[in-house]
């Protein structure tokens, strides 16, 4: 089987056309970017708002408990059954998968963000108050910051369900690598099924390190623990002299 | 000048945290407010910078009432320092301090500049500034807390519990530090603290605060300690405040017997002839007391190892607390009294001390110390 699947892989035929995996990857990474983008635009401001305000903190537990529950093709059916006779071209069945994709990822980034706005601490936020920063400055220059990796982790998580459900787009026709699994499922052929199911969980693992790699460089070090030696500390310097004297040895060496 | 005019606070559930505080933190001056945990000292503090707004009242700095003017503008002039420092944990230590600065509108190169300077101001290394706040330990993010409220130069300085977290051997460099700075800068500082001994130690006066917002009684800290106002006071204040009080008291210094010593390090023969001595004092070349030599040990040297140290030093201008301590903590009963370069001036017992605290009681304008200039720091 799995010989098989390498065969479907590897074979050009498979790789060109308007059915070649460039084509369904590409469209697969299109529905994935737009629903995201959609779900974030949505989910962080509302986040935010929430965290920072402690305002409508219901919605958050609603949402994620509620929405996590909905069956995300179950979903899409009824999207498309309420939305296709509205609208009579191919968008009718466009926008319910796009829906049910973009109802997915909120949850996710919803939670991070509030979460992650929630979790600063407390003395540093009243610190932020104290030295006469404005409510928005508050926010922009410390709650977003240190939210930062929670946010972060929402966002992944968000990522890596949607392109693994983005699959579904082909349930009503339409492209994305899910086509590879409906269709080989429909014409029996297992190792096109395969093939399609490993594509999806590529793509989902690049993406996945493609934000991190994004996490990585707009973290900070501060937060994460990864420090960097600084010029003026030599390799495995000791603690550096802090004050009169008996403090300092709790200073942690860069790693 | 911080002025409270019956000021209230009543938060929403109905508790009244303060209940008609009047009160007056002079300009230069460190105003320490005291009290049992919950006695509103926080709430009152956070009123100044409007951090907690009044429900009656008036709080003026320098005349003008708060209430008039925009909180944050009000609280960058302000500085503001809490107790588990609240370091943005995303900043570097340098970015941290010049923090203020760039929320007034300071460039980035002056502001680090400042931060730069700062940072040396609190006694932190310059190396520290590149690092991240988890990687300071407790003490040295407590300084890296004043260092950023001392940014803009803030003729005043808001201090809720500052040096709570720490441990007792880091709180005491700091409160030193704390006064140093103080001495250098004058600012005009409220202090919130439950530790009575830290209150005495740095306080210019003292604001004892009761239960329910309450001001119990405000003094000096000398003559909080020998004239407690009430019970609350006196039981607050703690049941060694007689002592305790000696801190605050200067006195003549007795005639100072003259001390046998020898130089650290040097043979010991023909010095044992001291009648019915046993204890030897050992200075090093500049004539600074290094610790005691017991006689009977029989040592052939005065090698560093073989001294008793343990017993503090008075300072000349030391007060009688300082003296009495250096007596009773000495192995040879005589306690070592230093001039300001730490050279030996001589010894002076417990009994001599005693006799000069009798006298010191007998004076008829000694009322407690609250007329002479207080004495925040006692040395050795
Ligand atoms: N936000 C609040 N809502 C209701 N009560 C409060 C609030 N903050 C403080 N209190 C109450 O006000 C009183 C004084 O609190 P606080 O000023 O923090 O005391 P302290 O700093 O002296 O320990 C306490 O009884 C406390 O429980
Ligand atoms: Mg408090």
């Amino acid at each position: 089987m799995i010989d098989l699947m390498l065969a479907w892989l590897t074979d050009p035929a498979n790789w060109t056309g308007s059915d070649g995996v460039p084509v369904r990857t590409l469209e697969h990474v299109v529905y994935s970017l737009v629903t995201l983008a959609v779900a974030c635009a949505i989910a962080v401001p509302a986040g935010l708002w929430i965290g920072h305000t402690g305002r409508g903190t219901f919605i958050v537990a609603g949402i994620a408990n509620g929405l996590r529950a909905l069956p995300t093709l179950g979903l899409l059916v009824l999207f498309v059954l309420i939305i296709a006779p509205l609208i009579g071209n191919d968008l009718a069945f466009v926008i319910p998968s796009l829906v049910a994709l973009v109802v997915l990822g909120v949850p996710p980034v919803l939670s991070g963000t509030y979460a992650g706005i929630q979790n600063v601490d407390p003395a540093a936020r009243d610190a932020a108050y104290g030295v006469g920063m404005s409510g928005r400055q508050v926010l922009w220059r410390v709650e977003l910051p240190c939210a930062l990796p929670l946010m972060f982790s929402g966002l992944r998580s968000a990522t890596l369900q949607i392109i693994a459900t983005a699959t579904i787009a082909a349930y009503v026709s339409l492209g994305g690598l899910g086509r590879y699994i409906i269709d080989g499922q429909a014409t029996h052929d297992f190792p096109q099924m395969l093939a399609g199911a490993v594509l999806v969980a590529v793509l989902a693992l690049l993406a996945d390190l493609l934000i991190a790699g994004v996490q990585r460089i707009t973290v900070s070090r501060g937060l994460t623990g990864r420090y960097r030696r600084t010029a003026a500390d030599p390799p495995s310097a000791g603690p550096v002299a802090g004050g009169a004297g008996s403090e300092g040895d709790r200073v942690l060496d860069p790693v | 000048m911080i002025e409270f005019k019956s000021v209230t606070k009543r938060y929403p559930d109905g508790t009244v945290a303060v209940d008609a505080l009047s009160l007056t933190a002079p300009t230069g001056q460190i105003t320490v407010l005291v009290g049992p945990s919950g006695c509103g000292k926080t709430t009152s503090l956070r009123m100044i910078n409007r951090m907690i707004e009044l429900s009656s009242g008036q709080i003026l700095i320098d005349g003008t009432d708060t209430a008039g003017q925009d909180a944050a503008t009000l609280r960058r002039g302000i500085g503001y320092v809490i107790q588990h420092a609240g370091l943005f944990p995303h900043r570097t230590i340098v970015d941290n301090i010049a923090t203020v600065p760039m929320l007034v509108g300071w460039g980035r190169t002056r502001a680090r500049e400042r931060a730069y300077e700062l940072l040396e101001r609190v006694g932190l290394d310059r190396r520290l500034a590149r690092r991240y706040p988890a990687q300071l330990s407790g003490g040295q993010q407590q300084r890296v807390g004043v260092a950023r409220a001392l940014a803009v130069d803030p003729p005043i300085l808001l201090m809720d519990e500052p040096f709570s977290a720490v441990d007792p051997i880091v709180r005491e460099e700091l409160q030193t530090e704390l006064m140093r700075l103080q001495a250098e800068l004058d600012k005009t500082i409220v202090f919130v603290t439950h530790d009575i001994d830290e209150a005495i130690r740095i306080g210019d006066q003292v604001a004892v605060m009761r239960q329910g917002g309450l001001l119990a009684q405000l003094a000096p800290p000398a003559e909080l300690l020998a004239h407690p106002h009430d019970d609350f006071v006196a039981d607050f204040v703690g049941r060694d405040r007689g002592y305790r009080a000696l801190a605050f008291s200067n006195a003549q210094l007795p005639a100072l017997r003259e001390e046998r010593t020898v130089r650290l390090g040097a043979a010991l023969d023909g010095d044992r002839s001291g009648a019915g001595d046993d204890w030897l004092l050992v200075v090093d070349d500049a004539q600074r007391p290094q610790g005691w030599l017991d006689l009977r040990a029989g040592h052939r040297d005065a090698a560093a190892d073989h001294l008793e140290l343990g017993g503090t030093t008075a300072c000349r201008d030391g007060s009688l607390r300082s003296l009495l301590d250096a007596a009773l903590s000495s192995p040879a009963g005589r306690g070592v009294v230093i001039d300001d370069t730490g050279r030996l001036l001589g010894t002076v017992t417990a009994r001599e001390v005693l006799a000069l605290i009798e006298a010191e009681r007998e004076r008829p304008t000694s009322s407690a110390g609250s007329t002479e200039p207080l004495e925040k720091s006692t040395p050795g």
